[in-house]
């Protein structure tokens, strides 16, 4: 007995201000630190955030030094698009924390419907930036095409560049969060994320409130500002 | 009722956000979406790119504080995220500001 309760003093030092009381010794010991993985996971969110930030940097820099051609290039964006594609992110977010707060409250199979929900908005999102891609390369506007080259003056190329160069680099995000959230998926019904152990699941969370954030920005640059 | 559920439904009571509120906040954002598409057809000159800023701040903010929880975390969260907010917004201002010297002045 005295050396169980030596081990859990051991191990509760690790763990100072986690609040373990006497009580340890009679649980098992394994690693978890719920706080440690969040921050990282904010850490990681930080360099999303400068990568994303020297980016709105670059459009910044190149609508100062063209902002007529930014404002014309911007009427050929379809606003209802990219409006749509604002509500459907929105919407996303919610229900990724309505899945989190279901699994909370231990209710497992609404938690799960809210994740497939969420699934299905951010597939959503994909299947509209696709159309809008779509109708943009058909009008042979893409980066390197012939229409851009010799017809459009050069501020209007940097505008399409930058607008292939950050929507895309975003929609890969919203796939990235999309394949995290099949294997929060998987690991909710096997019960490794449970209304315990929520940590996994709620910085997929916080990934794909990143992609959110991002997408508030993008649209009203890309789609409002002409 | 019985008494060994009490604990369990006490401690969730204390720590798990409500959906009502959540959906609140999604309202709040739509309707700030509305706005900012709305705004953007009117012509506010200079301040056209302000104001779709300052909508999209308000955004971010409500989705940081709330969706993102960071309303409810501890003050050693908070604050590294307002360190790291603080760093970021002198580095893209002041750069931005280069630029905006550069090619304007």
């Amino acid at each position: 007995m005295s050396t169980t309760s030596v081990d859990a003093h051991e191990h509760s030092n690790n763990h100072a201000g986690h609040g373990y009381g006497d009580n340890e010794k009679l649980y098992v010991h394994f690693h978890r630190d719920d706080y440690g993985s969040k921050f990282g996971m904010w850490l990681f969110l930080f360099t999303e955030v400068l990568l994303f930030g020297g980016l709105f940097v670059l459009y910044y820099g190149y609508r100062i030094a063209y902002p007529h051609d930014y404002h014309n290039a911007a009427m050929e964006l379809n606003i209802v698009m990219g409006a749509i594609n604002t509500l459907v992110l929105l919407t996303s977010s919610l229900t990724m924390v309505l899945s989190i707060v279901a699994l909370r409250r231990e209710s497992i199979k609404t938690s799960l419907f809210y994740l497939i929900v969420t699934f299905g908005f951010g597939a959503t999102f994909c299947v509209n930036k696709y159309f809008e891609w779509s109708a943009k390369i058909h009008h042979g506007i893409y980066p390197g095409s012939m229409e851009l080259r010799e017809t459009r003056p050069a501020g209007e190329v940097v505008f399409f560049g930058l607008y292939y160069l950050m929507t895309g680099l975003h929609t890969f995000h919203v796939i990235v969060g999309m394949v995290v959230m099949v294997f929060c998926f998987v690991f909710i019904r096997t019960g490794t994320i449970n209304s315990n152990k929520y940590i996994v699941l709620e910085n997929a969370g916080l990934y794909w409130h990143l992609v959110d954030l991002i997408w508030i920005f993008l649209f009203p640059l890309f789609y409002l500002l002409h | 009722m019985s008494g060994h559920n009490e604990h369990t439904s006490v401690d969730k009571h204390d720590h798990v956000p409500s959906y009502g509120k959540n959906v609140m906040i999604w309202l709040v954002l739509v309707a700030l979406t509305a706005l900012t598409v709305t705004v953007a057809s009117v012509n506010l000159g200079d301040y056209t790119f302000f104001v779709a800023m300052l909508i999209a701040s308000i955004k971010a903010m409500l989705v940081i504080n709330i969706f993102m929880h960071i309303k409810y975390d501890d003050i050693l969260m908070k604050g590294i995220l307002v360190a790291c907010g603080f760093i970021f917004m002198v580095i893209f201002v002041i750069y931005s500001f280069d630029l905006f010297n550069t090619y304007t002045g």
